[in-house]
């Protein structure tokens, strides 16, 4: 039960894009056509839910204070090697998914395939991993989280590009076209999204 | 001389790298509730950037070119270390506000990107310019959205109380939405419609143009 409750919680109450603006950039760049939208949306939920378990194995068992008392060093203490160590293990999760994908499944590799090397710097998968660090999640946990906020991610990505698809026929202002009308409607999204806020199950 | 300057004040308003270029949105948003945590964040994006692309560019020549994003990447991460720890030591406090968004710089594509289009085909002092002024683009538009914020949200600037609250006895209502989430994108959104109505280059051509039918057509 508690497991869904954060879910709900990392899905929609503190959604990464809309609430703590995460891979806004990727978020803004991406969303012009629904499909284009699902295929990124779909490589940031599978990215999501292997790197922050594979992070926090590394965090727990490499480097966080005391981590490296199996080796017989219970002094240790690497846990500023995190950000190096994070961003490493992003890098190559994502080049070794995109020779996978590439060998076995070339289909999906040509959906996903332009949007695998974007998710490198995206802040929500970096975001993801870092949050779960600070709060100290479980193994389970940081499971439900990674997949919770993915698909937040996904779903918010999904719906600002539904809205600027309908949004090509409406006279928008001149200076307002484009960048601008999207911060706008990207605020609209945040505000209804934080009509989640309070939900407990 | 007028080259560097160029370099320098350019990214400021003409080619900012928030409001046109749409990078590093991310953090902007996020630290602007208030102005101490947007200050500190400028300082630790405007170090970085301008330290990692004098790093890259002064290397640029050995960087094997398939491996060139990684290069970046580890380059740029280790001067975010240094500048995670020192605010730790010095800032303790503000360090907890800015939580996870110090190690964000990693991944702010305005130091990337710079990396990626400036630092590689240009020297050290150049490269060096070049990642100060867009630190300080980024920050301008930080400390602009900071301030609304903070004045607006929480009647203060730097803590210090500036417009007298209700809550104080004062007579200025307080309005909660400038502290949450959806004001920050408001603040933005309308900001690049004042720039783009001040400079009329940066106005984006929009897909569909409506058509005007005179009469005289119709009939």
């Amino acid at each position: 039960m508690e497991y869904i409750s954060l879910f709900i919680q990392a899905a929609f109450v503190e959604n990464l894009a809309l609430a703590f603006f995460l891979g806004m950039c990727t978020f803004l760049a991406v969303s012009k056509k629904v499909e284009t939208a699902i295929g990124l949306g779909a490589a940031v939920i599978v990215i999501q839910t292997i790197t922050v378990p594979v992070n926090h194995l590394i965090y727990t068992y490499l480097l966080a204070p005391g981590a490296l008392s199996w080796a017989g060093l219970p002094e240790v203490d690497l846990s500023f090697l995190g950000l190096v160590s994070y961003i490493g293990v992003i890098a190559a999760l994502v080049q070794i998914l995109e020779m996978t994908l590439d060998k076995h499944f070339p289909k999906l590799y040509n959906a996903l395939g332009i949007f695998l090397p974007l998710i490198t710097v995206n802040c929500a998968i970096l975001g993801g991993t870092l949050f779960m660090v600070e709060r100290a999640y479980d193994l389970p946990e940081s499971v439900v989280f990674s997949l919770g906020s993915g698909f937040g991610w996904a779903l918010a990505v999904i719906g600002l590009a539904g809205i600027r698809e309908k949004l090509k026929y409406s006279d928008v202002p001149e200076g307002l076209q484009g960048l601008g009308i999207t911060f706008i409607i990207t605020g609209l999204m945040s505000l209804s999204f934080m009509g989640f806020s309070g939900i407990q199950l | 001389m007028g080259e560097a300057r160029k370099v320098l004040i350019d990214p400021l308003v003409d080619n900012n790298p928030v409001t046109l270029q749409v990078l590093g949105i991310c953090s902007a948003l996020a630290v602007t509730t208030s102005l101490l945590p947007a200050l500190l964040m400028c300082l630790a994006l405007t170090s970085v950037c301008a330290l990692s692309t004098a790093a890259i560019s002064s290397i640029r020549n050995r960087i094997p070119n398939n491996i060139r994003i990684i290069v970046h990447m580890t380059i740029i991460a280790s001067f975010v270390i240094v500048v995670d720890q020192m605010l730790k030591a010095y800032a303790f406090e503000t360090s907890k506000q800015l939580s996870v968004f110090v190690g964000l710089i990693i991944t702010n594509c305005i130091v990337l990107g710079r990396a990626e289009a400036f630092a590689m085909k240009n020297g050290v002092g150049m490269s060096f310019l070049d990642g100060l002024g867009n630190g300080l683009g980024y920050s301008v538009i930080l400390i602009f959205v900071a301030t609304v914020r903070e004045l607006f949200g929480a009647g203060s600037l730097l803590g210090y109380e500036i417009l007298h609250t209700v809550a104080n006895g004062g007579w200025y209502e307080t309005n909660g939405l400038m502290l949450l989430p959806p004001s920050a994108f408001f603040i933005i959104g309308l900001m690049i419609w004042g720039i783009r109505a001040w400079k009329k280059a940066q106005v984006e051509n929009p897909d569909y143009q409506i058509h005007e039918v005179h009469r005289t057509e119709v009939l």
